[in-house]
């Protein structure tokens, strides 16, 4: 990779810390609202090399994690229809969910294949026509314009075999919702790579109502600590605003191709979020126009009543009021090989990522 | 499922582009970019399957310099404050 070295170096990450702790008078936290990023302060240890005061947490911002639970127990209800084959990214497939989860269907013989992207899904739609592909669309900006651009293509094609299962959320409104909430925060570290996609102006709400400042970081060691120091100087400054630091990758206004994919095929609705319960146009949906391809709309299945595991603290986790080293259940009972909440599972969880590297 | 990686754009073949990260290679659609400005050897960052952006040569320079000069600032510090503290004592 281009330049990962000097993004690694360990002499700047430790210049940085130096400078943020002349910075800052007061104690701040900042909340990563990006799995990745969690992933990345974690293996890199960034927390024992910040000062004491500058305190990094983590959001709700790992989509395996704030995926409800009635999403899973529907996409199991799927999977166990003899006609369909459910395509998915690898991650869904330990979510436990009430009874069951797709590994375990996986297991009994349910035709559930894992992709690397969504044009894998479509290939296979292409190949198996007398088969219902269902496609499970999770993620924020940085994944629903690709389930857009394979919606578009099928209904192009008529590939009326292939449909989206749509969990696919947007990042702001958790974001604010956090804020109304009255977790305690000082500045967030924006998303890199949903930031790649809807650029910075998503985020200008945050500032202006809530006097909050936004940076949106790389994902390297370097990156992040040059984030945080913008962040500080902000809090010092008293000058709330959105900056980007990742600036070669992410564009002011982002990327409109993207964005233009994802307003044709797609409209808001209210989404649930584990821990933050359910926000207000936060989810997206396809358009009636694309209703053929649209897995809710056009398969019907019967879905088994959720029950939610007993001791997961992941919703208060996710709001980052709680640390995964809380949880009784962690690294006991709940192991990545057997997770009992959706937090332990995606490599980009909290709890994972906890368990991986700082336990 | 997330992570994102920047690869270079080895061969191109209509919208699809073979691209590497390391030793692996990845196919990745650039039907997300303006594809008459992605040539072989350019940077992109690859995510499921699409390429989300061209990486910004200029600006990746840029920030390197800024990390360059907050190194160098922090030097003269140092030197500043060895010299301080010598004087002083
Ligand atoms: S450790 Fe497991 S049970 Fe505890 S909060 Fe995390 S995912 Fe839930």
């Amino acid at each position: 990779m281009k330049h990962i070295d000097e993004y690694r170096d360990k002499e700047l990450v430790r210049l940085f810390a130096e400078e943020i702790k002349k910075l800052a008078s007061r104690p701040v936290k900042i909340m990563e609202v990006c799995g990745g990023h969690t992933m990345s302060i974690q293996k890199f240890g960034l927390p024992y090399l910040l000062p004491e005061n500058v305190e990094l947490i983590s959001g709700p911002g790992c989509p395996v994690c704030v995926t409800s639970r009635k999403y899973i127990d529907q996409a199991v209800a799927y999977s166990r229809l003899p006609d369909v084959i459910i395509t998915t990214y690898g991650d869904l497939l330990r979510v436990p969910g009430s009874t069951s989860s797709l590994d375990q269907e996986k297991a009994l013989g349910a035709d559930i294949r894992i992709v690397y992207s969504v044009l894998d899904a479509l290939l296979i739609a292409k190949s198996n026509r007398r088969k219902k592909i269902v496609f499970l669309g999770i993620g924020f900006e940085t994944t629903a314009p690709g389930s857009a651009a394979a919606i578009i293509k099928a209904a192009m094609a008529g590939l009326r075999n292939f449909f989206v299962f749509s969990a696919h959320k947007i990042m702001p409104p958790a974001m604010e919702a956090l804020i109304d909430e009255g977790v305690m925060i000082d500045g967030y570290l924006g998303p890199g790579h949903v930031s790649t996609i809807t650029g910075e102006k998503i985020y200008y709400p945050i500032p202006e109502k809530y006097g909050l400042g936004v940076v949106i970081s790389g994902f390297e060691p370097v990156d992040v600590m040059q984030s945080v120091l913008m962040l500080v100087q902000q809090i010092e400054n008293k000058t709330p605003k959105v900056e980007i630091q990742y600036t070669r990758v992410v564009k002011p206004e982002g990327n409109l191709k993207a964005q233009q994919m994802m307003e044709e095929v797609f409209e808001f609705r209210d989404d649930w979020w584990r821990g933050l319960g359910v926000l207000k146009n936060s989810g997206l949906k396809i358009r009636e126009q694309y209703a053929r391809h649209d897995a809710e709309q056009m398969i019907e299945v019967e879905v088994e009543e959720t029950i939610e595991p007993k001791g997961c603290i992941c919703g208060e986790i996710l709001k980052g009021i709680k640390k995964p080293k809380d949880c009784k259940l962690f690294g006991t009972v709940c192991t990545p090989t057997d997770p009992v909440g959706a937090c332990m599972v995606s490599n980009e969880g909290s709890c994972a990522a906890y368990y991986m590297y700082n336990r | 499922m997330c992570l994102s990686i920047p690869a270079r754009v080895d061969r191109i073949d209509g919208h699809m582009a073979v691209c590497t990260v390391g030793e692996s290679s990845y196919e990745a659609s650039l039907e997300m970019l303006n594809m008459s400005e992605i040539q072989v050897g350019d940077y992109v960052l690859i995510h499921t399957g699409f390429a989300l952006q061209k990486l910004d040569e200029e600006e990746a320079l840029e920030t390197l310099k800024t990390f360059e000069e907050f190194r160098n600032l922090n030097k003269d510090l140092d030197i500043e404050e060895q010299q301080h503290n010598t004087r002083i004592t």
